[in-house]
């Protein structure tokens, strides 16, 4: 849970779970392994058709949620079930303490559900004197250490056989040993006890079907099963989230749900519950069976334009699976009671700003989350919405403030680079680099060099070495976003080289600025705004057959968000949309477009590795193209592990929170040292920053470069 | 290969990746010699597995002694099938019940089940089991033995989908996709068979 009232404390925390061991190897290994048997679990299945589809039929099943409701409780009381609507946790929790009391139940069994978490179910029932066990294996061991779950699937993934044994000990007054199989043979043991003397039986449900009126659950345990068959009072609590018009959409959620889960196929019970049971506990021979369903604003959630894609969450869990940060610090730290992606967007929602407002600064945006996600929830895009409506409500930091100001103002900006250039004098080294971290920077900050301000900005070079091209074939804008303008020009030099050679007309349009992902990264969305309208009027898009930028980072928020940013204004939302159809990454030009061919390079030979930035791998859906130019240009590509892991770059993040740039620095970096390359490429200069800062100080032999470099030094 | 043996293949294939136990027999009567042979072959203290012979607590403890002999629980099988498998329990020394499961939640040894329908591409099992002797048996049991006819077998669950719709029509019901064990990975993610439910589930495909 989070309980940090300011970054500090929430820095803190996170340190805590850096510094444990056990923790950071179960989630690496987990990272790795879930990789693999989520690709097996899919092989030869269309994902992504899958995916569009079960998004669609959630979005349509939310835009009629009043309807579905109606129709789920008429068939649900025809078969004799009760069912009730709660608006909040309070009225939900008071709903089914009122059920207990009037069945005369005392002692309540429960299976996983994560709905009862959010309403801190447990701990209003035990304030009416009534005793819970739960009994999902996982959701047991926390409960008896009274903590929140760590992930959505295996929430006691932050525990070790040791911490179990030690609990079970106590639990059972009888010394355990840590052997797995052991434990979990004393909690089969222990916990049938408790079915067995329970009288109210309480689930979650993963599916609400309107045209049955009945539930369906997903567990490998099999505990729900007991929970909803042994008590004679059984109890569902659901949110409207979870109303489907048709079991058939049910059945496809189900295709996904356990394969993005864990990687199963399917998990091993899959329980259809229709109608009032039989049960042979009770008086009349009938369960007695209430459904709550609850919406504790999900009904706001889902009118909202942008936020109603959160409704198609089927809790999954994945997007704490693949998500870096995640992997990092776990479920606590990441997340109040949900966690992950979304659990940064729930905590939000149900558990108000003040519980999220650091959680949602803790993302990097390297975009895993929404690149697996089983509704195709754009989970960045919502955490970065959310940091910024609760800035407009706290309001920005004074720096921040500073930077979206002077972010507006292309020429203050400009200047203000050109200065630092001059201050930054006694302090770079020849190699391109910062000698001592200038004094804004604290000693957290020194895992990586910096690297200083060029002589000369790109803009400048290209007044005086503009080429001139014969016969064009294509006509092109270059977009260098400010560090390849600023800090590495020659990554654009030589891009201008390649092009030139290729009868590639430029042009570059002096008017643009920064791409303004960074002052949208900290959340400030009225600068992000004004930035965009900036360059789209900077760039006469019609002119050119392309728009090329060598930043994944740039290319990916041109395509993206520049049309989603000036939505508004129904002018320049034609205009971002056109750009946007323009906007290319320079792998993709020079490969698929251009279609260079192996002759036209030398062979220089080397090995080469390759880190694929966010924003082209994910951002971009670009894979193949950065690998094929590297063996075209003369290089032996070799792989390297956790190759579309993300750098821990992320641009401001890794001003917030070093700590956690440091360790996904040092991870890449150990990976990239042990393919033994002696050049490490990528397509994009903050990677490139991030990259060759952190080799630096490590004194590594390895090279760093910008694809674009190898081909214009192997140009024939 | 024709569809339906391809089909069968890919049950057996699906099921057997999930720790299912699958076996061919040609009827029946075969699937009660099987039963009556897996139980004779069980653990005399067949319990142990299940976490008796563990340091539990006292009052888990005093399940175990409700329990004496082995028993196959049989709720729903055919009258003339559960009687002949009854007899032959009987002279094996084996407990043959049809109905009380609430009489042995410390655990039975055999359920014996047939399921409606396969389904391929899972290795899935459909039981409907809206009575609570049946849906007892295939949980508190430590080996769930079910029957599945090879001409139930179905690609996916989509093809089941209307049976599925028939059978939930006729409320109260309750159904169950089955696939493999009862199992967790909530430790260390190391999996763990028979967390609440059967620690084996042994799948009979009958021909016809
Ligand atoms: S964008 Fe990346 S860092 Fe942010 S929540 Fe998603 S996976 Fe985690
Ligand atoms: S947001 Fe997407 S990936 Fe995350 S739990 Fe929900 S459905 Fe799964």
């Amino acid at each position: 849970m989070q309980k940090a009232h300011d970054l500090k404390e929430y820095r803190e925390e996170l340190r805590e779970s850096l510094d444990n061991d056990f923790l950071r190897t179960t989630l690496d290994n987990f990272a790795v392994a879930y990789r693999a048997g989520r690709a097996n679990a899919f092989k030869g299945m269309d994902v992504r058709g899958l995916i569009s589809d079960i998004a669609a039929s959630k979005d349509a099943a939310a835009a009629e949620a009043d309807a579905l409701f109606a129709e789920f409780k008429a068939n649900a009381e025809a078969a004799g079930i009760h069912v009730h609507f709660a608006k909040d946790g309070d009225e939900a929790n008071a709903i089914i303490a009122k059920i207990a009391k009037d069945t005369g139940c005392k002692k309540i069994v429960k299976s996983k559900s994560m709905t009862a978490e959010e309403t801190l179910l447990n701990h209003d029932l035990e304030a009416e004197g009534l005793e819970v066990t739960e009994t999902d294996l996982g959701e047991w061991i926390i409960q008896l250490r009274h903590e929140g779950p760590s992930h959505m699937v295996m929430p006691a993934i932050h525990l070790s056989r040791f911490q179990v044994g030690d609990l079970f000990t106590e639990v059972t007054g009888k010394k355990q040993d840590s052997e797995i199989e052991k434990l979990v043979k004393v909690a089969r043991r222990e916990l049938r006890q408790k079915y067995i003397d329970a009288d109210m039986g309480i689930t979650g449900a993963n599916f609400a079907v309107a045209e049955t009126g009945g539930i369906g659950l997903v567990t490998n345990e099999g505990n729900a099963r007991l929970v909803s068959t042994l008590p004679r009072v059984h109890v569902a609590l659901m949110g409207i989230d979870k109303l489907l018009p048709k079991l058939h959409d049910a059945l496809r959620i189900l295709k996904v749900l356990p394969r993005n889960a864990t990687g199963q196929q399917i998990t091993s019970y899959v329980t259809w519950i229709t109608g009032a049971n039989e049960c042979l506990a009770a008086e009349d021979g009938k369960k007695e069976i209430h459904y709550v369903v609850l919406d504790n604003g999900r009904s706001e959630l889902v009118k909202d334009p942008l936020f109603s894609q959160v409704n198609r969450c089927v809790r999954c869990g994945a997007c704490a699976n693949v998500c870096p940060v995640y992997r990092l610090v776990g479920g606590h730290k990441m997340g109040h009671i949900y966690i992950g992606a979304i659990g940064l967007i729930l905590t939000y929602f149900f558990h108000g700003k003040d519980k999220a407002k650091n959680l949602v600064q803790n993302c990097i945006n390297c975009e895993a989350c929404k690149d697996i996600c089983a509704g195709g929830i754009d989970l960045p895009r919502l955490i970065k919405e959310i940091h910024a409506r609760i800035m407009e409500e706290d309001g920005s930091p004074l720096p921040q403030k500073l930077l979206g100001t002077v972010l507006k103002n292309r020429k203050l900006f400009h200047t203000l680079l050109r200065t630092a250039k001059w201050g930054q004098k006694p302090v770079a080294e020849g190699d391109g680099f910062i000698r001592h971290l200038p004094m804004i920077f604290s000693k957290e900050h020194s895992f990586r060099a910096l690297p200083a301000i060029a002589k000369t900005p790109f803009r400048d070079w290209w007044k005086e070495n503009r080429p001139y091209v014969d016969k064009p074939k294509y006509r092109v804008a270059l977009f260098s976003g400010c560090v390849q303008d600023f800090v590495y020009p020659e990554q654009m030099q030589a891009a201008v080289k390649v092009f030139a050679d290729n009868d590639v007309e430029m042009d570059y349009p002096e008017a643009q600025s920064c791409c303004g992902l960074p002052v949208q990264m900290m959340g400030e969305m009225k600068a992000s705004k004004d930035v965009a309208a900036q360059n789209l009027k900077a760039f006469n898009t019609d002119a050119y057959d392309y728009i090329i930028t060598l930043c994944a980072s740039c290319a990916s928020h041109l395509k993206h968000n520049y049309p989603k940013l000036v939505m508004d204004k129904p002018g320049l939302k034609l205009k971002a949309d056109a750009f946007s159809e323009k906007i290319i990454d320079y792998s993709s030009f020079v490969n698929d477009v251009l279609k260079v061919k192996k002759s036209d390079f030398n062979e220089s030979g080397g090995k080469a590795t390759y880190h694929a930035p966010c924003h082209l791998c994910r951002g971009l859906d670009v894979h193949d193209a950065p690998r094929q130019l590297i063996e075209k240009g003369g290089m032996e590509y070799v792989e390297c592990a956790e190759e579309e892991v993300c750098c821990g770059f992320g641009g401001s993040f890794s001003m917030k929170f070093p700590e956690l740039s440091s360790e996904l620095l040092r991870k890449k970096l150990d990976n990239v040292e042990a393919t033994g390359a002696d050049v490490l490429l990528t397509d994009c200069p903050g990677c490139v920053m991030q990259l060759r800062g952190g080799l630096k100080k490590r004194g590594s032999w390895i090279k760093v470069r910008h694809v674009a470099e190898v081909l214009a030094d192997n140009k024939k | 290969m024709s569809s339906k043996e391809a089909l069968v293949e890919k049950f057996i294939e699906k099921a057997e990746l999930v720790s299912a136990k699958v076996t061919t027999l040609a009827n029946e009567d075969e699937a009660m010699e099987y039963v009556l042979d897996l139980c004779g072959k069980k653990e005399a203290c067949q319990l142990l597995a299940s976490g008796c012979g563990e340091a539990i607590s006292d009052e888990a403890e005093a399940l175990c002694d409700a329990k004496q002999k082995k028993v196959i629980a049989a709720p729903a099988l055919k009258k003339e099938l559960y009687k002949k498998l009854s007899a032959k329990a009987k002279k094996a020394g084996f407990e043959c019940i049809d109905k009380g499961m609430r009489e042995h939640l410390a655990g039975i040894d055999i359920g014996f089940t047939a399921a409606e329908y396969g389904v391929a591409d899972t290795g899935t099992l459909m039981v409907d089991c809206p009575s609570e002797e049946l849906r007892l048996a295939t949980m508190v049991s430590e080996f769930h033995v079910c029957m599945l006819p090879k001409s139930s077998i179905r690609a996916n669950t989509y093809a089941v989908e209307k049976m599925m719709l028939t059978r939930m029509r006729k409320t109260p019901n309750y159904m169950a996709f089955i696939t493999g064990a009862s199992r967790t990975a909530d430790i260390e993610r190391v999996l763990a068979l028979g967390v609440h439910g059967p620690l084996e589930l042994h799948i009979l495909l009958l021909e016809d």
